[in-house]
């Protein structure tokens, strides 16, 4: 199984919808707005210097409204939209230079996509739809069978292989687009607004399948979403996107104590803050407990809450993997630190 | 100046421009005519061994080889059996020989517009500007009187089995190039954009989504195509081609109201089993997109 061994390393990226996208890059590098840009020049601006580090192995998610640039983004990282300007790294290749075959192999062999309106192949069943990547490779249909059927059962469609996708409910359809891009065994795993046009249960019981695999595979996997719960859920580190460019980036907790802007803290208000700050932020480090109930280090405040509530106890220790104590966590704490609104 | 009358070439002039385009046309079919004769001979060759074989074969095993084709593509009994009443009528009435002719005919022409047809309409889907070129003159062909087309075809040809064949396919075969052209075009952008995302080259991009998921249209388009070829039947009687059209055209031209009837009705019934043949072929196909769940 692949493991993913490169991060991907956005730098400086810029698009610009238009016929003169690569002379207007420098009106926006000298701060014209996308209003401005485009009244006077008819130039729509989709990307405004985006810098993003996502880290191998992960998940990275980039959260936006309609029209904030985040599908945009996620096409340009195996370039099915090529950038104005700016470089896609993955390792030291940047995927912006890549001739076409060189693209045409990065994109099979790297990265997989899943898609919001699943994009599946209705004249094809389910297991020939996640053989697809592997057909196209050129592997044997013996083997990329195999290997399909294994993704097959472990998204749960055992049984469905040679149902027509138009025979499926939607979830069970984002499965089998989740089964074609695991099949495909990329590092990099690209997901655009993959849950979205899912009903709220099934979307969360998405969301933990992929957690599930993520636990097993550790693939680099970027992730768009416009709902922030989504976002916080899945997310090791969260990219929030308006009107094409970065505004705040940082891990889900980061983004919810220390909102950048309005914007966002109009955002996250209405988050549920036990499901996103761990015990460690809310702990007071300069004390210690003697015995009494222990609570692993980097939980969240609504699993602590819990434990607080089942033992009845009103302070706990935090303690790391090996057992030693880091801080102390009251029950006052904890409701406090719940319940606060971020004051900005 | 005058106002009233529309200040057209003289009538000098208008009959040197006719003699000397007349002129120069009948030059070339004196220096390549036979040229290309030449090259349309494999097509003749394919045509009178098809004819040979449906007319010189015992009449059982044409009949059940014909209402097995069409049960293996319907897979419907009520039509497989219609057909088969219909082909046994038209053998009682007498006019076997001639709807074998046609069908020889219509078949030969249909495969000749889907080989040329289909890529062309997929040249067409690639390229605006090819479809810029293209969709005129298939406006031209579709709308031109097929007697005027058949002047240079018969000049260049002569009478007999190709002109014949090449007037049927300039007139069957703009459906089956818009038809393929339009269901390429919409094919769902979506799935393309998949199929990108997985990097398949324009091949594979074509064999695997493309063409599947325009078949139901390109069906539709060859379809169109035999009944367009069937309709010709009778005006390619004019230029020396056998079959139901003959007797069509010999009723008219002697006011024999039945002959005339019977052999029309016999075209209508081999139209009628091509369609629901082909268009119960081409439901089948689309089986996938059955919706079983909402």
């Amino acid at each position: 199984m692949a493991e993913a061994k490169h991060g991907i390393e956005i730098r400086n990226l810029y698009k610009i919808f238009g016929p003169n996208g690569k002379e207007m890059v420098q009106k926006v590098k000298d701060g014209m707005s996308k209003a401005e840009l485009n009244e006077k020049f008819n130039h729509v601006l989709g990307l405004n210097d985006i810098n993003i580090s996502m880290p191998a192995g992960r998940i990275q998610v980039v959260m936006g409204l309609s029209g904030s640039g985040k599908s945009t983004l996620i096409r340009h990282i195996n370039r099915l939209i090529d950038p104005t300007a700016g470089e896609v790294m993955y390792g030291t290749d940047d995927v912006c230079k890549m001739s076409k075959n060189e693209l045409r192999e990065f994109r099979r062999h790297k990265t997989a996509m899943v898609f919001q309106k699943f994009a599946l192949l209705p004249h094809r069943t389910v297991m020939k739809n996640a053989v697809y990547g592997l057909e196209i490779q050129g592997v044997p249909e013996k083997e990329a069978k195999e290997r399909a059927s294994r993704w097959i059962t472990r998204v749960g469609l055992d049984g469905f292989e040679d149902h027509y996708p138009n025979q499926l409910s939607g979830g069970m359809q984002q499965r089998v687009g989740l089964a074609r891009a695991l099949t495909n065994d990329a590092d990099i795993l690209l997901m655009d607004e993959a849950f979205s046009a899912l009903d709220p249960l099934i979307r969360m019981d998405m969301q933990s399948v992929l957690l599930d695999l993520q636990e097993e595979l550790h693939k680099t996997i970027v992730f768009i979403t416009h709902d922030l719960d989504e976002a916080l859920r899945l997310g090791d580190r969260i990219a929030i996107l308006r009107d094409g460019a970065v505004i705040q980036q940082g891990t889900g907790q980061e983004i919810v104590l220390r909102p950048a802007d309005e914007y966002i803290s109009d955002f996250v208000r209405e988050v549920n803050r036990g499901r996103v700050i761990k015990v460690d932020t809310v702990m007071d480090k300069s004390k210690s407990l003697e015995g009494g109930l222990t609570i692993p280090s980097g939980i969240m405040l609504e699993e602590a809450a819990k434990k607080f509530a089942d033992t009845g106890q009103s302070e706990a220790s935090v303690v790391n993997g090996t057992g030693a104590p880091l801080g102390v966590l009251t029950v006052q704490d904890t409701i406090t630190a719940m319940v606060t609104p971020s004051t900005h | 100046m005058d106002w009233i009358e529309f200040p057209s070439l003289s009538r000098g002039t208008l009959r040197d421009l006719r003699i000397s385009i007349d002129g120069s046309f009948r030059e070339f079919t004196r220096a390549y005519g036979e040229t290309l004769e030449r090259m349309f001979e494999p097509l003749e060759d394919f045509l009178v061994f098809l004819e040979g074989l449906l007319i010189g074969s015992p009449w059982p095993i044409v009949l059940a080889v014909l209402v097995g084709i069409v049960f293996l593509m319907s897979r419907d009994l009520k039509v497989t059996i219609g057909s088969l009443i219909a082909l046994a009528l038209i053998g009682v009435f007498g006019m076997w020989e001639d709807t074998m002719r046609t069908i020889a005919m219509v078949a030969t022409c249909t495969l000749m517009a889907v080989i040329l047809g289909i890529p062309i309409g997929i040249l067409m889907a690639r390229s605006d500007r090819v479809q810029g070129v293209v969709n005129p003159i298939l406006d031209l062909m579709q709308t031109m009187p097929s007697f005027v087309y058949l002047i240079p075809v018969v000049m260049i040809f002569g009478l007999g089995k190709v002109p014949g064949v090449i007037a049927v396919v300039v007139y069957a075969i703009p459906p089956m190039i818009r038809l393929t052209n339009l269901g390429i075009r919409l094919v769902d952008s979506d799935v393309l954009e998949a199929a990108d995302a997985f990097g398949s080259n324009a091949r594979q991009k074509l064999t695997n989504v493309q063409l599947p998921l325009a078949l139901p249209t390109i069906m539709a388009g060859i379809n169109q195509c035999i009944m367009m070829s069937l309709a010709m039947v009778v005006i390619a009687s004019m230029i020396g081609v056998k079959g139901l059209g003959q007797p069509v055209l010999n009723a008219i031209n002697n006011q024999y109201f039945t002959m005339g009837v019977m052999n029309g009705l016999a075209i209508v019934a081999i139209a009628i089993i091509f369609d629901r043949a082909t268009q119960a072929y081409g439901k089948r196909l689309q089986k996938h997109s059955e919706v079983i769940h909402g």
